[in-house]
């Protein structure tokens, strides 16, 4: 029987049986940022020293500010949050560790610019200190988020003791149409399997839909895997990934790139592996999708209706909407589009690239914003970017606020956060209670969407603004 | 860490389901090194109203679960970030076990690595104890690990599996940091094998200047 992608990479690194069923797994990369400093700290306690510095790639974007970046690190106003930017940059120095810091143009969202650096590769083991390292598996790489005694562990051992997971292939086939993103296409994924659907299993998504997704689509895709509950999702690497590497920085080169290449075509899941499961979207019948709930699972189409508890049948999940409709201060059969939004937010680990930002662009031309609308790019290179082809031109003549690389609303541990009460579209990946803000009502969308959102003040279908 | 073997204590149903570590511990109190001080962050945003008062209505202001040690959940309990600070703030909070039939894979595994076990049981199972518990508060579940079973209230006791690395761990207290370094020899002969077939993953990033492609 052939492998799939999760078990060729599995086999790889799995170095050493533990008891049970687990397996010690070798890591080959270890991206840190500024929220890393519970790991350094036991790392520290401890008195190991970090194995494989050489294996580590580090930059800030939870606590970095979006606004007064010319301020340097000192503009930082809240004394604990710029000590956790300060801290990474020294934690990252003593240690010997490559860092893109506050003042480098390369900083930004760790999961977007790991990519773009060409960090991630396909077939490693890569790890994180965070939930959406699942993003990384758009390069048919394994990358699963750790918490901080994990991130201890990996950075005294370089390896983690895991125990293999199921495997779950998602296959979305047909032609997406106009107007539809990636985003529309996890959104859809997660509401159909629910947000523990992908428990304990790898997914890898697949079919010819996602084929024809860039790498920004990819990594949107997989980056929100963790909210069906798999700790990662992957695509098999092909020509888009590849071309993709080719000449960034971190990529191999010359010869390097020659072996890479062959190794990296030996990856995609054979003919004739099995999957413990399996599901199918028609991605030719997908619309633009809308949360209106509390948990990502909480959505639908654009052109639905807030859905009735009532005729859920299940008790536990019955209550759970009950909750979250109350949360959302919504009325069972609420239509989705016209619902007033206070708030856009475009940007974070799932929707910051350059593909993104000219999504949001392609409406926003020539049109204004009715309400506060702010735009994060990922990386420092991506608003150089969106800037060279004249991007954030379009942002300020639509009225949309043009910020500096962060996590920023995504999580609010910067202080990007909006006010109790206020409905934001926002094209991050949680829309659980409080998380944009305490009270803050959060309407997950693609950057699309939510820039028509910003321009009619209300959720509304982005097709029927396209030209 | 101190050994989990065995735990007799007051138990708090959860009635609800998807409790994301968001809700545990909101991500404002993230910036903050662990400390005592977890505890009050713990559930902050719904246990408290925004003036500081506690809300009635929030299972765990109900004085029959001050002295709770276990929480017996709904699915997916503890989903979404990886923020460990969710284990740190119901740890400082006095809890030492928590039961769900199912939780958020990275809480799971958090919980584990801070010596703190994790029961998982099927749902209808789960759902009884916390009727259980419900029909009277403040009531006590014994947690053998050892033996792998829960004394209810009732008398009845449930059996769960556990993985057998997991139980080892928990029952010596074992920090797995020493238990990896045993196999030195596995981690150093994967370093010997990228050095030679993948040499471009086994040099210092350091030495690569930037001159690549960006976006």
């Amino acid at each position: 029987m052939g492998l799939s992608l999760y078990e060729k990479i599995w086999a790889r690194h799995a170095i050493a049986k533990g008891a049970g069923e687990r397996s010690l797994l070798y890591v080959d990369r270890h991206l840190m940022h500024d929220g890393s400093f519970h790991a350094f700290s036991a790392l520290e306690a401890s008195g190991r020293r970090l194995r494989r510095p050489d294996a580590c790639f580090a930059t800030p974007d939870h606590y970095i500010p979006t606004r007064n970046r010319a301020a340097g690190i000192a503009g930082i106003a809240d004394a604990t949050v710029r000590g956790r930017v300060e801290g990474l940059e020294s934690n990252a120095r003593k240690h010997g560790v490559m860092l893109f810091g506050f003042d480098d143009p390369r900083q930004g969202i760790v999961h977007v610019v790991g990519p773009e650096q060409g960090v991630t590769q396909p077939g490693m083991v890569l790890v994180c200190g965070d939930s959406h390292t699942s993003t990384h598996g758009a390069f048919g790489a394994m990358g699963f988020g750790i918490g901080a005694s994990e991130v201890a562990h990996v950075m005294a051992t370089q390896t983690l003791w895991a125990r293999k997971a199921k495997t779950l292939r998602v296959t979305v086939d047909g032609a997406l149409t106009k107007g539809v993103s990636a985003k529309d296409v996890i959104l859809a994924i997660i509401a159909k399997i629910g947000t523990a659907g992908g428990n304990g299993h790898a997914i890898e998504y697949a079919g010819s839909a996602i084929r024809s997704l860039s790498m920004a689509g990819r990594m949107t895709v997989c980056n929100m895997s963790i909210e069906a509950g798999a700790r990662c999702g992957m695509v098999a690497p092909d020509d888009t990934s590849c071309e993709y590497l080719s000449g960034r920085a971190f990529a191999p080169k010359g010869t390097d790139w020659d072996k890479a290449l062959a190794f990296w075509r030996t990856l995609p899941s054979d003919a004739d592996a099995k999957f413990d499961r399996e599901a199918t979207i028609d991605g030719s019948a997908l619309v633009p999708q809308v949360t209106w709930g509390t948990s990502p699972e909480y959505g639908g189409a654009v052109t639905d209706v807030v859905p009735d508890p009532e005729r859920e049948s299940d008790v536990v999940r019955r209550e759970s909407m009950l909750r979250a409709l109350a949360y959302m201060d919504l009325a069972p059969g609420t239509p989705l589009a016209g619902l007033p939004m206070q708030r856009v937010f475009i940007g974070s680990c799932t929707n910051s690239r350059i593909e993104d930002l000219r999504a949001a662009a392609q409406v926003l031309r020539g049109r204004k914003v009715s309400i506060p609308t702010m735009i994060v790019p990922g990386s420092g290179l991506i608003k150089q970017a969106a800037e060279s082809e004249g991007l954030h031109r379009v942002f300020a003549e639509a009225g949309a606020e043009w910020l500096g690389a962060a996590c920023s609303m995504c999580v609010g541990t910067n202080g990007d956060l909006a006010s109790a009460g206020e409905r934001v579209a926002s094209t991050s990946n949680r829309n659980f209670e409080g998380r944009q803000g305490q009270g803050v009502r959060t309407h997950l969308m693609s950057p699309a969407m939510a820039a028509a959102a910003a321009v009619r003040g209300a959720i509304c279908d982005v097709r029927t603004m396209l030209d | 860490m101190e050994p989990f073997v065995r735990l007799k204590a007051v138990a708090a149903p959860y009635e609800l389901a998807n409790v994301d570590t968001d809700r545990i511990i909101p991500a404002r109190f993230l910036r903050y090194a662990r400390s005592a001080e977890y505890a009050s962050y713990l559930f902050r945003d719904v246990r408290f109203a925004s003036d500081g008062t506690p809300r009635a209505e929030f299972f765990l202001n109900r004085p029959e679960y001050a002295g709770a040690r276990i929480l017996v959940a709904a699915e997916n309990f503890g989903c979404g970030s990886s923020r460990e600070g969710a284990v740190w703030a119901l740890a400082e909070s006095g809890f030492r076990a928590w039961i769900a039939p199912s939780f958020g894979e990275i809480f799971h595994e958090n919980t584990f690595k801070n010596g703190l076990l994790p029961v998982t049981l099927p749902a209808e199972r789960a759902a009884r104890i916390r009727a259980l518990l419900a029909a009277k508060p403040g009531a006590e579940l014994t947690i053998d690990l050892s033996a792998q079973t829960i004394a209810l209230p009732d008398g009845s006791v449930e059996v769960f599996e556990i993985d057998a690395f997991r139980k080892e761990c928990l029952l010596n207290g074992w920090d797995d940091i020493d238990l990896t370094l045993k196999h030195e020899a596995a981690i150093a002969a994967y370093e010997s094998r990228q050095r030679n077939e993948t040499p471009w993953l086994a040099g210092s990033m350091i030495q690569t200047r930037n001159g690549g492609r960006s976006s």
